[in-house]
């Protein structure tokens, strides 16, 4: 058993329902009981779509259980083939399902729907929603190209690709399949079809037509295009075009298989993160440090954007996604940090709190912990929340998508002058602790709520609890919570100069000056070695 | 049972039996019972919740709770894994140890709820006898379990459950002459302080039943009178009247008429006058009526179908109806206790259909036929309903917001009149 308050992941389930409702003239259907129909709210009020998920739930009841629930789940599949007329119909089963074993895979194949019956099974309590995306395309492709029956000849004229992975729920797909297919259309290559999101079973069948393909969510099409690569020949584009590093070779990868000259969308300038980043005001943004986690694309992506083109230093980076933990150990070793691997958001807000970064760069969970912690935060990944639906255009993706970043991760900063006004008139009555910079609507960052016990007892408590080798994360955790209580030997005068230092790097100066005095056995902390320390660590 | 309580001259005693209802059995598109633990945590203030599900249970708890409450919530799953599955001995091995874990780390809690799930009924996990055993390994701690799964229960039922589950709990005391009267049914905080003002000025002892800390649960004594705040409270009611408890019958508590009614069930029975209670109440009720006015004038004639989500459909359709003129077209609840609510059933017009479960399709089908000028019904239908040009009302709003006795009257009202206001302000 694990214990979970927040989950990153939903079930597989959710994962095959994003497929299905990315689809045109796809029905899925669930052999669930009532409460497992949640699942629709997340389509209608999160990404506020038009239309219920084409789902049909049986909600077995427990006096359904002494009877026959394999009969109920016939009759229901019956009843929805005949309600919504679907090309294809999916059938499955949640966790609860999945325990009564009353096999919707074979009964699918049994009722006699005119239509292709494709079964989508995990092991819910194994696996989790990206690994039901997953799965799910792989088996909805298998089906609709008849497993990988020989394609006719591919049609002459312009290259064209499949662009794979989009889903619906999916943060900020929609817009990237815009952003990259324009990018695409200014190389030439032309799109063959986008899957799931929008495609028809009829679309799937297509796949094989394209000459390659690009996988934009490697969480979910991944294992697609693999399968792809090996029965159609059909090379990937695993570069995905996060940053502008990154488009710029997507935009190579892309080409070479093309056949396409690259140059003139290379020399187009079409990002202004370049400049941007490159311009003076900009400069205060040199060393921030960041703590990057999300699924392992975008956290892997966000971290290389951090420091190549924005100038700040990774000091944390990690994924809830334990599949793809290899690239992410990797990246992180690229940036001499540890890497993270969890989905328990207690750990990861325990190592926010020890790693007291300048910016979090994060999930919706991420973008809480920072607020509680006074940091702040970027959401750069999945899980979504009503907000990752902007009604405005905000790919991620492309060089559209580079300038959307620069925005999003540099707003959230103190911005230059005002940083240093902060640092030089501490005592302005109206730059006291309580007041927070005035681009953070002149908030208080909420990090005094943390000496509160009620707070931050179970928040520090709990990761304990969790680790194996409770000891030294407690210890380390202790320090956000003593934040605002000096330690002893620290003298009158050193604890008031303290005080002057900016609320939001005071902590930081707190620890270094403790680990200074510590290290060279000094009884007490002075003004001077408030001073060495700081002049030591600048070295 | 108990006789029934004299009714008000203003309700009309019609037969019950005669009211045609229509069950349905297809799908169901309501929560489970697990999603009352987003209010319980709170009202419980030294309880935890602790499901002992899957993830699909955690993943519901986070997006019914709508956005994230993030102060350390005082619940969290046991999420069930494969190993888990294999052998009960193990799986119960595992829970004393997350349990252990969570006490360790929470001691400030009094009272631990397992709380049953889908998977754990259907593996045949026996949480009572794991809460007896973790109740002797944790003596600081009292462990009570019930059943929140989808199989079992339909959202509100969530809550009936948990407080049935407490009701053996519940001290008893010798009979006196003075026993409080026991309203049952969480309530806001704010709420509850309201009726027990009026209750104080009424002259009328009163505890509240849960209570806001475990440690402070209300008594019983042979005979103890109870009045239900809340009409999901089946067995609830059923526990407290085996232990000897008395149910008073009331409509329920919303708006002028159902409040007063609700009040004058509890006067009655501790022989207070109807004058005393008309004198005490007046203030309410005027500002109450006046809260109603502008509403009125809104949904007036307005035409309104419900589907079923909180079992709250029947008193609110009847507040609706007598107090804002609204006409009901289809007043569907997940599970209809014609004895709890036939007060408020005999106090719907005859034409209304009353529908009891759900087919969802085949409602929806009802429902675009019908042409209501508001819906009311569950997150996973609004948005589509709005994009074919209905108006609709989100349901667990109403049990999310304090909508009980006469100074919410107003508020309550203004969830109903808000979508059609919103409607006709935009031009876009």
């Amino acid at each position: 058993m694990q214990l979970t308050v927040w989950t990153y992941e939903g079930p597989p389930h959710v994962g095959a329902m994003r497929v299905a409702t990315a689809m045109r003239g796809v029905h899925y259907v669930l052999h669930a009981p009532q409460g497992d129909t949640y699942a629709d709210l997340l389509f209608t009020m999160i990404e506020r779509r038009q239309a219920r998920p084409p789902v049909t739930y049986t909600t077995f009841q427990a006096r359904d259980l002494g009877k026959d629930t394999a009969e109920l789940f016939k009759r229901t599949a019956r009843d929805a083939y005949e309600r919504f007329k679907p090309d294809l119909v999916m059938v499955g089963a949640s966790c609860t399902a999945e325990l009564i074993q009353d096999d919707p895979a074979g009964i699918g194949q049994t009722i006699g729907l005119p239509v292709p019956v494709v079964p989508v099974e995990f092991s819910a309590y194994q696996h989790k929603e990206n690994h039901g995306a997953s799965e799910t395309l792989y088996r909805l492709v298998r089906a609709c190209t008849k497993n990988g029956a020989p394609r006719g000849e591919r049609p002459p004229g312009p290259k064209r690709c499949n662009l794979l992975g989009p889903t619906a729920l999916g943060f900020r797909h929609r817009d990237d399949v815009t952003e990259v297919t324009r990018l695409l259309g200014q190389l030439g290559v032309a799109v063959n079809v986008v899957a799931p999101l929008g495609a028809s079973p009829a679309d799937l069948a297509r796949l094989p037509d394209a000459d390659f393909n690009v996988v934009l969510y490697p969480e979910v099409a991944e294992t697609t295009a693999r399968w792809l690569t090996k029965v159609y020949a059909q090379p990937s584009v695993n570069v995905v075009p996060l940053g502008v590093g990154a488009t710029r070779e997507f935009v190579k990868e892309v080409a070479a298989l093309a056949g396409v000259d690259p140059q003139p969308v290379l020399d187009a300038q079409l990002s202004r993160l370049p400049w941007y980043t490159r311009s003076v005001d900009s400069t205060y943004l040199t060393g921030k440090r960041v703590f990057v986690f999300g699924d392992a694309t975008h956290a892997v992506a966000a971290a290389r954007i951090a420091t190549e083109e924005l100038g700040f230093t990774v000091v944390g980076l990690g994924t809830y996604s334990r599949e793809r933990a290899r690239e992410v150990r990797a990246a992180a070793a690229k940036y001499g940090v540890e890497a993270l691997i969890s989905d328990d958001h207690l750990e990861v807000e325990e190592t926010i709190a020890r790693l007291h970064p300048e910016l979090v760069l994060g999930t919706q969970m991420e973008r809480h912990t920072a607020k509680r912690l006074g940091v702040p935060c970027a959401v750069i990944s999945a899980p979504v929340h009503v907000q990752d639906f902007p009604a405005r255009y905000s790919p991620q993706m492309g060089f559209e998508g580079a300038n959307v970043i620069f925005d999003t991760w540099v707003h959230p900063l103190m911005m230059g002058l005002e940083e240093h006004l902060l640092t030089m008139f501490r005592e302005d009555f109206e730059f006291a602790d309580g007041v927070g910079a005035s681009h953070l609507g002149g908030h208080a960052p909420q990090a005094p709520k943390l000496a509160e016990p009620e707070l931050v007892a179970p928040v520090v408590a709990a990761p304990v609890a969790a680790s194996p080798q409770p000891a030294p994360v407690a210890a380390a955790a202790q320090a956000p919570a003593g934040a605002t209580a000096l330690a002893p030997g620290w003298t009158a005068e050193a604890e008031k100069e303290l005080k002057k230092i900016p609320f939001f790097v005071r902590g930081k100066a707190k620890r270094n000056t403790e680990r200074f005095a510590q290290e060279r056995g000094l009884s007490s902390i002075t003004l001077e070695t408030l001073y060495d320390a700081k002049a030591h660590f600048r070295s | 049972m108990n006789a029934p309580v004299p009714s008000l001259p203003t309700i009309p005693s019609a037969p019950l039996a005669a009211r045609p209802v229509l069950r349905e059995r297809g799908q169901h598109e309501v929560f489970c019972g697990l999603t009352g633990i987003v209010w319980l945590h709170r009202k419980i203030q030294d309880a935890f919740f602790l499901v002992v599900g899957s993830r699909t249970c955690a993943h519901l708890i986070q997006s019914a709770a709508g956005v994230m409450i993030f102060a350390e919530p005082r619940f969290a799953t046991a999420i069930l894994q494969d190993q888990d599955l294999a052998g009960l001995t193990d799986a119960n091995d595992e829970l004393d140890r997350v349990v252990g874990r969570l006490l360790a780390r929470r001691p400030d809690i009094k009272l631990l709820f397992l709380v049953g799930s889908c998977p754990s009924e259907v593996i045949k996990l026996d949480l009572s006898r794991a809460a007896l055993r973790l109740s002797r390994s944790n003596p600081k701690v009292r462990v009570l379990n019930y059943s929140g799964s989808g199989i079992e229960t339909t959202f509100t039922q969530g809550e009936d459950a948990c407080l049935a589950s407490m009701v053996p709990e519940l001290p008893t005391v010798a009979a006196q002459a003075n026993d409080p009267l026991m309203v049952v049914g969480a309530l806001p905080d704010v709420v509850e302080d309201q009726f027990k003002r009026l209750f104080d000025a009424l002259g009328v002892p009163v505890t509240f039943f849960p209570p806001r800390r475990s440690t402070a649960l209300p008594t019983l004594a042979p005979g103890t009178r109870f009045l239900l705040a809340q009409p999901f409270l089946a067995a609830t009611a059923k526990a407290l009247e085996e232990r000897g408890a008395k149910r008073l019958s009331a409509p329920f508590p919303f708006g002028v008429e159902g409040t007063r009614a609700w009040l004058a069930a509890a006067t009655r029975a501790f022989g207070v006058s109807d004058e005393h209670l008309a004198r005490v109440v007046e203030p309410s009720e005027q500002r109450a009526r006046t809260a109603l006015t502008q509403a009125r004038e809104r949904l007036s004639g307005k035409r309104i179908f419900f589907f079923p989500d909180s079992q709250l459909e029947v008193p609110l359709a009847r507040f609706l109806s007598r107090e804002l003129n609204m006409s009901l077209v289809e007043v569907g609840t997940p599970f209809l206790h014609q004895d709890h609510l036939g007060p408020d059933l005999a106090m719907l017009p005859a034409d209304v259909t009353v529908s009891e479960g759900q087919d969802v399709d085949r409602q929806l089908e009802r429902c675009r036929a019908a042409r209501p000028d508001l819906v009311v019904c569950g997150l996973g239908l609004a948005n589509p309903l709005e994009v074919e040009g209905l108006t609709t009302k989100w349901s667990i709003e109403l049990v999310f917001t304090p909508v009980h006795g006469y100074e919410q009257a107003g508020d309550l009202a203004e969830l109903f009149a808000r979508p059609l206001v919103r409607r006709t302000r935009l031009e876009v």
